[in-house]
């Protein structure tokens, strides 16, 4: 198990002080000026040397990302969008760190903002998290009236603000386009790319969009240097990461691990085990809704990590682990998600529109085993022409949780097909 | 024609501060702070005027501020009940018994799904996943997350609602926010790193 000492959220469940005089005690704020003092590349070597990928879903390495942004202002304003619109199903971890650890995710902003040579970050947070955002904010005042923000920010010479920017209830805002769209006082609909937001992203200016975790694990990275965090996990999967397990175990929570934990020890050693014991695990999606599921099967030994779990023909996308025991209707669990991509598709690109309108209504009709056995491979066949034929990954994500059932529990549908069949032949 | 809507001038200094956030000449970024500010005004939802008073603040087109509050699910066109439940029911939440849930709030309200009880005291709505998964079941109420919900307590938590009393929120299991059942198992020892007076973990101010 990954040591106290070694976990970067320590208040993550909110049992201290979030303001700023507990944020200081717990190690935030401290030195930041130094690490400023490194220099742009500095701390773009440093954050590349350390490994860390996105923990927004995507795992994309962020120092990489970070050396996109030109290297000299044309005239234009950089920004820093943190992407704090937390709503793939079964992720809840950014909430944790808004709440109750805002200073890291503020000073992160700092520190990345002074890398990619921005003097404003915007951080997009969900509208439903209000009592998160009013959190947020207060931090940020308090940051300010320190001087940790502002003209000269942390005396280092650099002028920098965060402002809080509040959604209104849209999946699709998670998307880092459509956020952009959205903070422009635009419907959340995503563009196309190229042009790619480092080059033209908020008012057509140089933006990178992070993760509320992202931005967060900064500061304690350059802190502690790269090779701490580099030293955990495996290679290529590097650091620390914040887990959230839902659905059938005995105790659901959120928890700070190293990376590349066993699926199996994480849900054994922190969330109480499989309701019923492991025997009793039907599946488990393994990085939030977008991925697809895995059976028992493959959830003995798959490693909670980007490369294993791509091996596996899963994903480890927000790290959100929502396990479902055998007395889940694992047919009706996927519906239910089918449901909501259909609910949150943006309508911009025909295949996501019209698809997961489709998609959902086969289900429904594979729940109640009512579709024919011709209707599965026809629902993988619409899945793959919305898959990769739409601007951005929501047309993906509707895809994958179908295919995943298909792919793993295809006995189940013809199982519930033929009952229906037979039971109305006997009538 | 549209309902006349104006912001109070405590709102009308709001407005103007959430337009400061941004820069010159990108005021219409503050469109969905504004379109917030006057549905809390107007009891929960927005009429046509308010649409218009806020194309008006910020130099858009009528139909640009419309796109947006139709677009988002937290805006409410039409009149709403005073307190408005929202049951998470995508799967975290199904799978630890938002079904019931549901039922109870139509039993203790008298209501379906979208509907709003004849007193306009409460509308109720299924919503989509609310982000706070390692709690389910879910239920926001106005601005209030109430977390680890049952039958029971959702029932509770409604004739308390009734009364008048604001019911405490958070989880009604009396669990630690997202830490498992019983207790965190990690971070149980000092997390500071300098040995600072600890001061009381508390709400920030509206």
């Amino acid at each position: 198990m990954l040591a106290d000492k070694d976990r970067i959220f320590t208040n993550l469940y909110g049992l201290h002080d979030w303001g700023l005089e507990g944020a200081r005690a717990r190690g935030d704020w401290d030195g930041t000026k130094e690490i400023l003092a490194k220099g742009r590349d500095g701390i773009i070597d440093e954050m590349k040397a350390s490994g860390l990928r996105g923990r927004g879903g995507a795992g994309f390495p962020t120092g990489l990302k970070w050396s996109f942004m030109p290297k000299e202002s044309d005239g234009r304003p950089h920004y820093l969008i943190v992407n704090a619109d937390e709503g793939e199903p079964g992720t809840c971890k950014d909430r944790d760190i808004i709440r109750h650890d805002p200073h890291k995710l503020i000073e992160g902003c700092l520190v990345a903002g002074f890398a990619m040579g921005a003097e404003t970050a915007y951080i997009y947070i969900r509208g439903e998290f209000h009592h998160e955002a009013n959190i947020l904010e207060a931090a940020i005042q308090q940051a300010r009236d320190a001087g940790l923000l502002g003209k000269d920010a942390c005396g280092s010479g650099w002028r920098f603000d965060v402002h809080v920017h509040r959604g209104a209830g849209a999946y699709i805002c998670g998307e880092e386009t459509a956020l952009i769209e959205s903070l422009e006082g635009k419907k959340g609909q995503p563009r196309l790319k190229p042009p790619f937001p480092a080059a033209s992203g908020l008012y057509g200016c140089p933006s990178t969009v992070n993760n509320v975790e992202s931005i967060a694990v900064a500061p304690t990275i350059m802190r502690r240097g790269a090779s701490w965090f580099a030293g955990l996990g495996r290679e290529n999967n590097t650091g620390t990461k914040l887990f959230c397990i839902s659905g059938h175990v005995n105790k659901p929570c959120n928890v700070e691990e190293e990376m590349s934990i066993p699926l199996k020890e994480l849900i054994e050693k922190h969330a109480g085990g499989v309701r019923g014991g492991w025997e009793n695990l039907m599946a488990v999606i393994p990085g939030g809704s977008s991925v697809p599921c895995l059976p028992s099967s493959i959830c003995n030994d798959v490693l909670m990590d980007f490369d294993s779990l791509k091996e596996a023909r899963s994903g480890l996308g927000t790290a959100a682990v929502i396990v479902m025991d055998k007395s889940t209707d694992i047919v009706r669990a996927i519906t239910r998600l089918a449901q909501f991509y259909k609910h949150e598709s943006c309508g911009q690109c025909t295949p996501c529109r019209e698809g997961t309108g489709w998609m959902w209504r086969i289900m429904e009709r594979m729940a109640t085993g009512e579709a024919n056995i011709e209707e599965i491979d026809m629902l993988e066949e619409v899945s793959r022409q919305i898959e990769g034929h739409t601007i951005c990954a929501l047309g993906d994500a509707a895809a994958w949780p179908i295919q995943g059932l298909i792919r793993h529990f295809r006995p189940e549908l013809e199982r519930r097909i033929l009952d229906r069949h037979l039971g109305a032949a006997a009538e | 024609m549209s309902e006349h809507f104006e912001f109070t001038a405590e709102n009308m200094e709001k407005a103007k501060a959430f337009i400061a956030r941004y820069p010159e000449g990108r005021q219409r970024s503050a469109v969905m702070p504004l379109l917030d500010l006057a549905q809390r005004q107007n009891g929960g939802w927005l009429p046509d005027g308010a649409v218009d008073s806020i194309a008006e603040i910020l130099g858009m087109a009528p139909i640009r501020v419309l796109e947006v509050a139709t677009f988002y699910s937290m805006y409410k066109l039409s009149p709403v009940g005073k307190h408005q439940i929202n049951v998470c029911t995508t799967t975290p939440c199904w799978l630890r018994g938002s079904d019931e849930v549901v039922h109870a709030c139509k039993k203790s309200l008298g209501i379906g799904v979208g509907e709003t009880t004849v007193d306009g005291k409460f509308t109720l709505a299924e919503v989509e996943c609310a982000g706070a998964c390692v709690n389910a079941p879910v239920v926001e109420i106005d601005d209030e997350y109430y977390e680890d919900v049952d039958a029971e307590s959702m029932a509770r938590i409604i004739e308390a609602l009734k009364r008048g009393e604001k019911p405490a929120s958070g989880s009604q299991t009396g669990r630690q926010t997202s830490a498992p059942d019983g207790g965190p198992q990690t971070l149980t020892g000092d997390v500071t790193v300098k040995s600072v007076k600890k001061s009381k973990p508390g709400k920030a101010k509206e």
